[in-house]
This record gives C-alpha cells, structure tokens and sequence, in this order.
C-alpha cells in the first residue's frame, strides 16, 4: 500500500522547542527513547518511545519525564485544600461546586455544626463560600468534601478570584514563600485553594491589587519567568500592579 | 457529487482550474486560543473555509443516560452559519450537520484519552463562518487544535483532509466547483505521527490504484497541515519558560 507511509512527522519529531532546555510539546510528539526512564504525566510509551498526550512543557526529573501542561482542568485528589460554592442543598447535604468535572458532596455528618436533618439550609445556603478539604475520591470520580479541620470553615467575607489550576504551586512556592509574599504586600489575608480559585480578605485596595497581581499571573505567568514576574510585583507599590 | 458533465475543471496546461497542481493545498492557517471565554478554541482558514472551534470541559455529563462508567463522550456540534454559502442556511440541525457531529465525534473519540475521564463529557462546538467544500475536515483540524489548546491528553493532533477525481483525474483538496461537478470525494482523518486513520468516508467512485494515490496525498497533505498545527500552537505560547 503506497499510501501507507506511517510516522510522517518522525523527521519533525524532535523539534517544536522554543528554548534551549524547555521543550514545548504538542500531543502526539515523540519526545525521546523511554529506554531507563519512567513515563510520568503527559506521557505514554509506544514502542520504545514516549510519546506526549498533552500540550506543555517538557520536564525530565529523577528519571520521570512528565509533560507540565500549559492549561489543565482541576482534578480533585485526597487531601486537596478547596474554595467551594454551594451549588444545591439538600436535606442532610450540600453540593458544592469546587472547580472540577463534577460537584462535591458535602454531608452534614462532616460539616463543622450539628445539623438536624432537613436544616442544611439554615446553616449554607446556595452561593454560599466555603474552604474545605477533599476526604475521599473514587475511581469514579465521586468526590466526598469535609469542613472537620483546622481553618475549613465558611467565608463570610472577602472576595473569591480564579487562576489557572496549574499555576497553582507556583503562586504557593515552596513552604508557601511566595504566598507570604503576596500576603505581605498586599495586606490581605489570602487562602489559595487546589482548584485555582483564591479567596482574598482583606481592604478593598489590597483585594484590588492582588486581583491585578494574579491577573498578571494569569496572562503571563505560562510563559514569563515566574521568580521574575513575583520580584517585578513586589517593586510595584500596592494599587499600582 | 453533482456528475461532470460538460464543466470542465482542469486546464489545458493541467493545473487546476485556480492554478493549483494536482497536489497542491489551498493555502492553510491556523490560530489557537482565539475565544477567551471557552477552555479552548481555534480558528481554521482552509482555502475559504472558515472554522471556529470552542471546547468545553471536561464537564459532567448530562443528561445522566450519557455518562460511560469508564470513559468521556465527545458531544460534537458541527454547525453551518446561515451566511456560510451563496444560499442561507435554515439555522438550526439538520441531517446533514448530524451526520457530520456523530463522525467528527467518532474521530475524535479514537484521539482523545477518553478513559482519563469517566462519567464526563467533552462538548465541542464547530461553527463554520464561511463555506468553500471540505468543511467537516476543516471542522476536525480545528477541533484538533482546540483540544490540544484546551489541556485535553490526546494521543496525536488528528488531521482532516480530503481528495477527490475530476475529470477522471485524482486530486487533494477539492474547492467547491471540483466538489460540486467532480467524480469522487475522499475525506479523512489521519494520525500524522502514527499514520494511522481515525475517519474515512467516500462519495463516489475510486478504483483501487485510485484510491491509493487520493490517499498518499492525503497523507502528504496532512504531514503539511499538521506542520501548521504545531506552529500554531506554539506561537500562542512562544517566548515562554516552565
């Protein structure tokens, strides 16, 4: 079969680089043999090769090389810190909406009151804010949410905004520095939750700037340096960002 | 396929009626990211087709008879604007559009990691502003596009092109007097970094050494739109660092 010529872009395969050590890969991309090394995610072997599923950039650490993708939905694990809306009550349950494919169940029994049953209302009402932990999730992707915890609690106050899901760790930075940072300069006290939404408290000119500070990350924190980007946020005098 | 008659749609000199050679593309480009509001979207001129392609999700899927317990369904929606042609189109789904959502989908399906995501469902949405032959191909590169755009895994940037015969000779990408007076029309979607085919429909007649050669165009042709795809999507991101 003449036709059938196979593997087409292997001549291209090897490029789509932008940098000198930061690849960026689109899907369907050979990004090296997977002889001695570890598919990590964004990646599958085929034939001795891997192959990346996602579009982002290419990282290779301790023998896993892994795909770090430019946008990515939330997907809720065990443990997660999350900003939910209580999107539906029910009589001994709310669902809350946390960002992801599906709801999250929040039963009375891991709610921090004693709820009687048919009084979920009382307590959280639709639109209501609340931070809360990821206790269980299924193969199905059934997620189970608790508010037993130091610090979960509902959100009275303050403003809720949203950054990218995969930008989330580097908002934190290690040991949360960077969210010290922002915390300083903005004068604001700052939750960051898992799922990308941030909830922020604090005067209305330091929730201003610290909407205008994530929205910088936002637009530019995929592509710009980010210990650059935090450094040039701190020069900026608070309002100015 | 509207039969030849007396058209004639290759010139003397051999090229095609717009100059093009046999194998030739109409000329392609391709734009990630142009909707802010949806997860990921796309623009595709091909020739004068124009496609605009939103991705949602993944999202739960509803109505609840939908979901899979082991896997996302791809819910496509492939429709024509009413100023797309010569002719207003009736707004609104037709046979046509549904045939073209249920194979783009099918498609789709065989390049999306489907299993990733249990119990969900992917909407894409394929509005073709303008209309020149060749739509749903264009369709499933702009939704390629889209997807990759969106974070969703995927195993290769699926590629729709098409050949065809007029005048009893085999040509890549039909315009739309080829279409409407050719003999044969051969669209596909291919895997261009597994050759594989993830969607084949034909309209017409081909013989077998026919087939063949409208199929190594194809391929040759995918390998160039793929090129483009990848450019594309790179330049949306250009400059940057992890």
């Amino acid at each position: 079969m003449g036709w059938r010529l196979g593997r087409i872009g292997e001549n291209r395969m090897s490029q789509g680089q932008t940098g000198a050590e930061q690849r960026l890969v689109t899907p369907g991309m050979a990004v090296g043999p997977s002889a001695g090394m570890r598919a990590g995610s964004g990646i599958i072997a085929k034939n001795d090769e891997f192959i990346a599923t996602r579009l982002g950039w290419l990282q290779t650490q301790h023998n896993t090389v892994s795909v770090n993708p430019i946008n990515a939905a939330y997907m809720p694990r065990s443990g997660d810190l999350v900003v939910g809306v209580v999107a539906e009550v029910r009589n001994n349950l709310w669902f809350l909406n946390i960002n992801g494919s599906f709801q999250g169940l929040l039963p009375m029994s891991l709610a921090p009151w004693k709820v009687e049953f048919g009084a979920a209302r009382i307590y959280m009402d639709v639109g209501d804010v609340v931070l809360a932990r990821v206790q269980e999730v299924d193969e199905c992707h059934n997620v189970v949410l608790t508010m037993k915890g130091v610090g979960l609690r509902k959100l009275n106050q303050g403003a809720v905004l949203d950054v990218p899901v995969q930008h989330v760790d580097r908002i934190r930075g290690a040991n949360n520095e960077r969210l010290q940072t922002l915390r300083d300069l903005s004068d604001c006290r700052i939750m960051v939750g898992e799922n990308g939404r941030v909830w922020v408290d604090g005067s209305s000119d330091g929730i201003a700037w610290t909407r205008n500070a994530l929205q910088r990350v936002t637009n530019e924190g995929h592509k710009t340096d980010f210990d650059a980007l935090m450094a040039e946020l701190e020069q900026l005098n608070k309002g100015d960002a | 396929m509207g039969g030849y008659g007396d058209v004639q749609l290759l010139r003397d000199d051999g090229k095609r009626l717009d100059g093009r050679a046999l194998d030739e593309l109409r000329p392609v480009t391709v734009e990630a990211g142009v909707l802010p509001a949806a997860d990921g979207s796309a623009r595709v001129t091909h020739g004068l087709n124009v496609a605009v392609v939103a991705v949602y999700g993944p999202m739960e899927a509803h109505p609840r008879k939908i979901q899979r317990q082991d896997r996302a369904v791809i819910d496509v929606r492939y429709n024509m604007a009413p100023f797309s042609t010569s002719d207003r189109i009736r707004p609104g789904f037709n046979r046509r559009s549904r045939e073209i959502s249920k194979v783009t989908a099918e498609a789709l399906e065989s390049v999306v990691l489907v299993e990733r995501f249990p119990r969900s469902k992917i909407r894409v949405e394929i509005e073709i502003l303008a209309a020149e032959a060749g739509t749903r191909c264009v369709g499933i590169t702009a939704a390629a596009v889209a997807l990759a755009d969106a974070g969703i895994p995927m195993r290769d940037l699926i590629v729709g092109v098409a050949s065809g015969k007029i005048e009893d000779t085999v040509v890549l990408d039909l315009d739309k007097a080829e279409d409407n007076y050719g003999q044969a029309d051969l669209p596909v979607g291919i895997l261009p970094n597994t050759g594989e085919v993830a969607f084949l429909q034909m309209d017409g007649d081909l013989s077998p050494d026919e087939f063949n050669l409208a199929m190594e165009y194809n391929f040759k042709a995918a390998g160039e739109i793929h090129d483009i795809m990848v450019e594309a999507l790179q330049r949306r991101y250009e400059g940057g660092e992890a």
